[in-house]
This record gives structure tokens, C-alpha cells and sequence, in this order.
């Protein structure tokens, strides 16, 4: 009798080892974001809750905690320090994230020590003057830049070393400039940027383009060329990327998530199929348009090489500012 | 003048949870100021952390806040009347008069006559809110980063006058808030400064924990060593209703009062305790002629306490037109919108009219909630004057620590705010002023980084400073601000000086 219940539970522990671990939905879903609620990560957080929720590829609803800090600091040491293997959270990222890993601002750790899950969208940067300035197009202002290089402050919503210092240090390069003598303006986001421009007080913004289509559109700035491969859509689609006017550029501003080192890789696995999956439904594509990103999907191992990537350009581009 | 901004602010402090909110709001702050022990800044510093916890949109935020902070005006004559105890500071010259009525046995009409004084002040000075605020909006997008530095050094200059008593004391108070406000992520070059490798200091202090620590903790730990020695509160109420003809009594010193007020809370730096004593003393001088003041006379009653109504208002002038806070309770909402990263300053009213309006249409509206709650509530609110320490001191600790757990949700933060409350705590007992500090560090990182950007702009030139108009006169401004009552000073003593030798020579 006791053998036989014995080897009841061993046939079950053992049909429970075959059926549950393979590609099993997560028990307890739960996203991470790096960030007050309402920023940035919360957004991405919301992104991946609501549209696995709605097209079904989880039963049930995912947990969006916060964790803020650094700029995503504190979430990323907490993932490594005591959520290494759990496999029921995702974390936000973006590559603001990848750029911090560069500065080394993450703490000891560098990308290596999570496992880079993937990207569901991205937003692009952006050069933008004045509605009243007179540079039409990215060549005008190249030139002007050139014929003046003191005279041109280029506001951007980061602190020198940020990514729009790093888009403005590029403007500077194609005008022959150096970063180290660029007049770079460290402003409190788009918003302040804007006004700046506004109030005549700086003559170029760097930005992204989510943020100041709906300016551009407004007709209180000018989009003078977009850092995406092609033209993005919308009210940004007569503006030629910085490709089209001869700068070699792309500025993409991914956003996408991570996990602990020591998932399981069945988790992993899961969490990758089920974000291409849900990259191909309408309902994504809609909750994504809604926070302003651009289709950029990439998962798993491209991702995680993308990463890697990002974070050698930046460390390239410290090195050369010489930050 | 285009008012549309305060229309449109209406609809918001109309909404029925914004409604809901001010009346919460207004209930609580006649609460806090009735308790000598704490005042506004307390009330609003422990309500703030729940009230983002809650995610209630700014505005909302704001209109709260903005309700303690006048109601706070009118519940602190209710112990300075009963009690002879100012609830807040800016009710100490309200029992001059108010107690020796409460001691006549008219405790009930003093509560009343105050109460409709109170009311006056506020609406008059919300009325010279709304009117003033878009006018300076319109200047507002000539400020650049030089503009805003000088507005700076013009906010700094302001705080000679705040606390003229120890002014060595206020500008010590105000480096530590600029040294606090350096410490974390270094805006213009993305640097860590005194984080000490800690990643949580990584964005710097937090203001709550700041501000929670520097008045909540140390306050308690206050109340605890200065256990009170029990007062006797006034019970025999006499009659509720004032008579008519005090009420025509008080209407010129009431409206007299309130203009002070206004004017006085407008200026940057100085708060509801000056402009109360400004409006008694000017009141006493045109109206003493029986020698009545000081005895019950309902008309130094009426004047300090619209004053300081008034007063209440006129500080969200600076704060809201230029992001200058004009008290250290605005300094704390001028925080709280920085903390929803809304970014304080001439921009705002174009930017955020819906904040700017809805917190000026809220003062309306709050005004007349509390005339409403303070006339037959009053009993209710007395009795919690005798609300014992055993029951205060631990619900400001619990409402403290979960307050900052709840906003930032790491034990650092609990742990850092109570020894900044330790540490504020002794300074207090060093007679220092706790509203400097939080000046300082509001100010001090908007200071720092927008003299490093006008700089970059300039390419190193500090000419950018003084290159347009707008800094020009800000320049005039701090200079004037920071020096005449230093000269007025001067004046007044070798007056005195005169005036003692003529006494001594007669």
C-alpha cells in the first residue's frame, strides 16, 4: 500500500517535472520599473502588462512595482543582488540603461551581469531649432555652425555625457568641432528645451522625436532631421533622416527589458516567445503607438548583442569627448 | 487681462474629489493650526508623502496642500484666543486681544468675529492672486539661464528680511540647505557628488525625507522635551453670534488689515508672523484712542487675524509667478511640484494652467468651506486643543516614517530622515530656523544649475549676467532688497540714539 502511493507520487512528480517547467506562463508575473510611477520604465512596464493581459499570453494580470533610484540603479542591483533566479519578473530598460552601464554608473556591475531579454520599441533622436530660425535643413545649420562654432549653444534634456549630449556632440563633429568645446546646455528635459528655443536664449535642441513631433507639429519648433534608418511616421513624415542629408547616423532609443543572470532558460525562453508573439498583435502596436514609440522589436540573442553593442559605442564615444 | 487660466481653474477645484480634497484639506489644516505644537509647514510636510502615494494628479496635490495651509490660518486663533497659546506663528498677535475677550467671558463672539476676519482675508487676498499672477506670466519667456540665476540671487537676498533676528543664523541655515542640495546625480555634467557610493543617494536627498525629518521628527522630539504645562483652556463659550455692530466695527480694520497682509506675503521672505504684527501695531496707531487695545478691543482681534489670512495668499504670488517661495510653507509646495517634476517658475502659469488656476479658484473655494466648518464647528475644534502628547508624539512618528516609507519605499530613506530630524532637532535648540534650510535646498540646485548652463552658453563670459533688462532690474532688486532694511536699521537706532540724548539732556 505504502509503496504504491510511493509510486503514485513518483509518477506524478514526475508527469508534473515534464508538463510544468517546459514553457510554463510565469505564476506570478511582475514587472520592475526602475522609476517613480508615471516615468519612463513605468511606461515600459505598462507596455508589456496591459497588452500581454489583453491578447491572453498571460492569464493573469501582471504586477508593476517600483523601485526608484539612479535612473534605474537601485532596480538593477536589486535584481542582480536578490532576484537573480527568479523567473516571474521582467525589468525595464532602455538604452539610457546601456549608457549608464558605460559610464559605469550602475555600480560594479557591468551588462554582462543580466540576462538582456529584449526591445519592444524605440523612440529616435531628433535635431530641432526655433520655428523663426533661419536654418531649413540639417546642411544650413551644419554650415552656419561651422562659419561660427561659439555661437552656437545646443540645449539637450540630460546632463553632459547623456544621450542628447551625445546627439549634440555629434552635430558639433559633422561641424568640426570638438565635444570639448561644444556650449552644451543641460536642461530638465524636452519641455525646458523647448522654452529655450522659444525664449531665443540657445539656437539647437537635441531631443527625441516622440516629444517634439507634437511641437513641430504645433509649429513652435522646427525638425530639422530625424536618426532612424528611415522616415518615421506621422506628423514627422516630411522631415529626411540625418542618412538622407549625409550624416551617418542612427539615434534609436530602445526600450525593452531584462532578467536576472540565473533565470532558468525555460523562463527565458517563455519571456522571449511570448514578446514576439505580442509583438505581432494589433493590440500591441496600438498600446505602443499610444506611448509614443516606434516599431523596434528585437529579442533574445540579437538583443543581447545589441546591448553589448551600444554599450562599446558609448564607451567609444566617452573615450573620444574625453569625458 | 486675460482670467481664462482662472475659469478654466474653477472647473478643476469644482470637480467633486477636488471639492472633497479642499474640504479634507481645509478640516485638517483648522485642525493643525489649532495645535500649538504643530503648525502648517508640519501639516503640510506629513501630508504630502500621502498624498503622492495616493496618485492624486498635482492639482489636486496642490489644492490640499493649499487647504491646510489656509486653514491652518484659521484654526491657529482658536488656541490663541482659548488657550493665550498661538497655534502658529502667525496667530500670536490674534490673542493680544482675542484672549482677554475669551477671559471677559465673549470666548464665542471673539471665535466668530475672527473667524469672519479670517474669511475677508482670505478672499481678498486670493481676489489680488488671481489678478496679479498673469501679469507677471507675461515676462515669463524672456527668463534664460542668466535670468534665473539673478532670480536667484533675488530669492537669496530676501532672506535677510525672513528671520531678522539672527541673520547670521538664517544664511548658516541656508548654506547647509545649498550643501544638502549638492549631494547625488550633478545635472549639467552627469557626475555622483557626496554619494559616498551609495546608490540611493544617487538622486540626492529626497525633499520629503528632508522635510518630514527637519519639522516632523525634530517637532516631536520638541514637544516630548517641552512636555506643556498644562493650560487651562477656556470652556465658557458666552454667546456664538457676534453682535452686528462689532461686525461693522471690525470692517475697516479688517480691510485694512487684509491689504497689509496681502502686500506683506507677496514679498518674498517674509510670512503671516510679520504681516500680523505690521497690521496690529498699524491698527493700534490709528485706532487706539480709548487705550482699548490690549484688552479685548474686537478690532485688534479683526486686524492681525485677516492679516495673516491674507498673507497666506499673497506668499503664492512669488511662488507661483517666479518659483521664488514667499514662506517656508510655499518653499515645501514649491518641493511638492518638483517632486511630480513640474518645474516651478515663470513658465508654469503658460505651461500648467490648470495647477496655477485650479490652486487660485481652490482658495476661493476654501475660504468659504472654512468659514462654513469654523462658525458651528467651532466646539469641535476647541476640544482638540486638549488632545494629550501621548496620543500627538507617536501619531506625528507613525505618520512620519510611513509617510517616507510609502513615497520611496527603502529603509535608507526612513533611516536618513530620522537623523536629518536628530540633527534638526539640535539645531532648533541652537535657535536656529528650520525654513532657511529648506530655501537653500529648493533653491540652491536651481541656482547652481542654471548659472553652470547661462556659463556654457556665454562660453565662460560672466557679462551674460547682467546682459538684459530682466536681470538688470533683478540685480537692482536683490540689492535693494538685502540692504534697506539693513539701512532702515540704521536709522530707526540712531533715532533712538537721538531720542535718548534729548531725554537725558532734559
Amino acid at each position: 500500500m505504502k509503496r504504491s502511493i510511493i509510486g503514485l507520487l513518483a509518477i506524478a512528480g514526475a508527469f508534473a517535472a515534464v508538463t510544468l517547467p517546459a514553457q510554463a506562463e510565469p505564476a506570478k508575473p511582475e514587472c520592475l520599473a526602475g522609476a517613480k510611477p508615471g516615468g519612463g520604465f513605468d511606461l515600459t512596464c505598462r507596455l508589456a502588462a496591459n497588452s500581454m493581459l489583453e491578447t491572453k499570453i498571460i492569464s493573469k494580470p501582471m504586477a508593476v512595482t517600483y523601485m526608484e533610484g539612479g535612473v534605474g540603479a537601485i532596480a538593477y542591483n536589486h535584481v542582480i543582488g536578490k532576484r537573480n533566479t527568479d523567473g516571474n519578473l521582467i525589468t525595464a530598460a532602455s538604452s539610457g540603461s546601456a549608457l549608464l552601464i558605460a559610464q559605469g554608473k550602475f555600480g560594479q556591475y557591468d551588462e554582462t551581469a543580466v540576462r538582456w531579454l529584449g526591445a519592444v520599441g524605440a523612440d529616435y533622436g531628433v535635431l530641432v531649432v526655433a520655428a523663426d530660425s533661419p536654418y531649413k535643413t540639417l546642411a544650413d545649420l551644419i554650415a552656419a555652425y561651422k562659419e561660427n562654432p561659439t555661437q552656437f549653444a545646443i540645449a539637450g534634456g540630460g546632463a553632459v555625457g547623456s544621450q542628447d549630449w551625445m546627439k549634440g556632440a555629434l552635430l558639433a563633429k559633422a561641424a568640426g568641432q570638438e565635444a570639448k568645446q561644444m556650449r552644451y546646455v543641460a536642461l530638465e528635459g524636452g519641455g525646458a528645451v523647448l522654452t529655450a528655443l522659444e525664449g531665443g536664449h540657445v539656437k539647437v535642441g537635441a531631443g527625441d522625436a516622440a516629444e517634439m513631433a507634437q511641437h513641430h507639429a504645433a509649429g513652435k519648433v522646427r525638425v530639422l532631421a530625424v536618426m532612424s534608418p528611415k522616415r518615421l511616421p506621422g506628423s514627422l513624415q516630411d522631415v529626411p533622416t540625418a542618412r538622407e542629408q549625409g550624416m551617418n547616423i542612427d539615434w534609436p532609443v530602445w526600450r525593452g527589458y531584462y532578467v536576472g543572470k540565473n533565470v532558468s532558460d525555460a523562463d527565458y525562453k517563455w519571456w522571449a516567445a511570448a514578446l514576439s508573439k505580442l509583438a505581432q498583435t494589433p493590440e500591441f502596436a496600438k498600446e505602443r503607438e499610444a506611448r509614443g514609440l516606434f516599431e523596434y522589436t528585437m529579442i533574445g540573442e540579437p538583443f543581447e548583442e545589441q546591448v553589448k553593442a551600444d554599450v562599446v559605442r558609448f564607451k567609444t564615444m566617452i573615450k573620444e569627448a574625453g569625458l | 487681462m486675460n482670467l481664462d487660466y482662472l475659469w478654466s481653474g474653477f472647473a478643476v477645484a469644482l470637480s467633486a474629489q477636488n471639492l472633497l480634497i479642499g474640504l479634507i484639506g481645509a478640516f485638517i489644516g483648522t485642525m493643525v493650526g489649532a495645535l500649538p505644537a504643530i503648525g502648517p509647514i508640519n501639516g503640510i510636510a506629513l501630508l504630502l508623502p500621502i498624498a503622492y502615494t495616493m496618485g492624486l494628479p498635482p492639482e489636486s496635490t496642490m489644492i490640499l496642500l493649499a487647504a491646510v495651509y489656509c486653514g491652518a490660518e484659521y484654526g491657529g486663533r482658536i488656541s490663541s484666543i482659548l488657550l493665550n497659546v498661538p497655534g502658529d506663528a502667525g496667530a500670536v498677535m490674534t490673542a493680544m486681544d482675542g484672549n482677554p475677550m475669551a477671559r471677559q467671558g465673549r470666548a464665542g463672539e471673539a471665535l466668530m468675529l475672527s473667524g469672519i476676519a479670517s474669511f475677508a482675508g482670505g478672499m481678498i487676498g486670493a481676489t489680488g492672486l488671481a489678478l496679479f499672477a498673469p501679469l507677471l506670466a507675461s515676462i515669463a519667456i524672456g527668463f534664460g539661464p542668466a535670468e534665473y540665476f539673478v532670480l536667484m540671487v533675488f530669492a537669496f537676498a530676501t532672506l535677510g528680511s525672513m528671520v531678522g533676528s539672527a541673520p547670521a543664523k538664517t544664511l548658516i541655515g541656508c548654506v547647509l540647505g545649498l550643501m544638502l542640495a549638492t549631494v547625488g546625480l550633478d545635472a549639467t555634467s552627469g557626475a555622483y557628488r557626496f554619494t559616498f557610493n551609495e546608490p540611493e543617494l544617487g538622486d540626492g536627498i529626497e525633499f520629503v525625507v528632508l522635510v518630514i525629518g527637519l519639522f516632523s521628527i525634530s517637532e516631536a522630539l520638541l514637544i516630548l522635551e517641552n512636555q506643556t504645562k498644562g493650560h487651562t483652556v477656556i470652556r465658557e463659550m458666552g454667546r456664538m453670534l457676534a453682535r452686528w455692530s462689532d461686525i461693522v466695527k471690525i470692517t475697516g480694520a479688517t480691510l485694512r488689515g487684509s491689504i497689509i497682509g496681502f502686500v506683506v506675503g507677496v514679498l518674498p521672505g517674509t510670512g503671516a508672523s510679520v504681516s500680523s504684527s505690521v497690521s496690529y501695531t498699524t491698527e493700534k496707531r490709528i485706532s487706539n484712542s480709548h487705550d482699548t487695545f490690549g484688552k479685548g478691543d474686537v478690532r485688534g482681534l479683526a486686524a492681525p487675524e485677516s492679516a495673516n489670512n491674507a498673507t497666506a495668499c499673497g506668499a503664492f504670488v512669488p511662488m507661483l509667478t517666479l518659483g521664488v517661495p514667499g514662506s517656508g510653507t510655499t518653499a515645501v509646495m514649491l518641493g511638492a511640484l518638483m517632486l511630480y517634476n513640474i518645474q516651478p517658475g515663470p513658465m508654469l502659469i503658460a505651461e500648467r494652467p490648470e495647477i496655477v488656476g485650479g490652486l487660485i479658484a481652490s482658495l476661493f473655494i476654501g475660504n468659504i468651506l472654512l468659514l462654513v466648518l469654523n462658525l458651528p464647528l467651532v466646539n469641535i475644534f476647541a476640544r482638540i486643543l486638549t488632545l494629550p502628547n501621548w496620543i500627538l508624539v507617536p501619531g506625528i512618528l507613525t505618520l512620519s516614517v510611513v509617510g517616507v516609507y510609502s513615497t520611496h519605499s527603502s529603509i535608507f530613506s526612513v533611516i536618513l530622515m530620522l537623523g536629518i530630524g536628530m540633527v534638526g532637532w539640535l539645531l532648533r535648540k541652537g535657535g536656529f530656523d528650520m525654513a532657511p534650510i529648506i530655501l537653500g535646498f529648493v533653491l540652491g540646485r536651481v541656482m547652481e544649475v542654471n548659472l553652470r548652463n547661462a556659463l556654457a552658453i556665454s562660453g565662460g563670459d560672466i557679462g551674460i549676467l547682467f546682459q538684459s533688462k530682466i536681470s538688470l532690474i533683478l540685480w537692482a532688486m536683490a540689492i535693494g532688497i538685502a540692504f534697506v532694511p539693513v539701512l532702515l536699521a540704521r536709522r530707526a537706532k540712531k533715532r533712538r540714539i537721538a531720542a535718548e540724548q534729548v531725554e537725558q539732556s532734559a
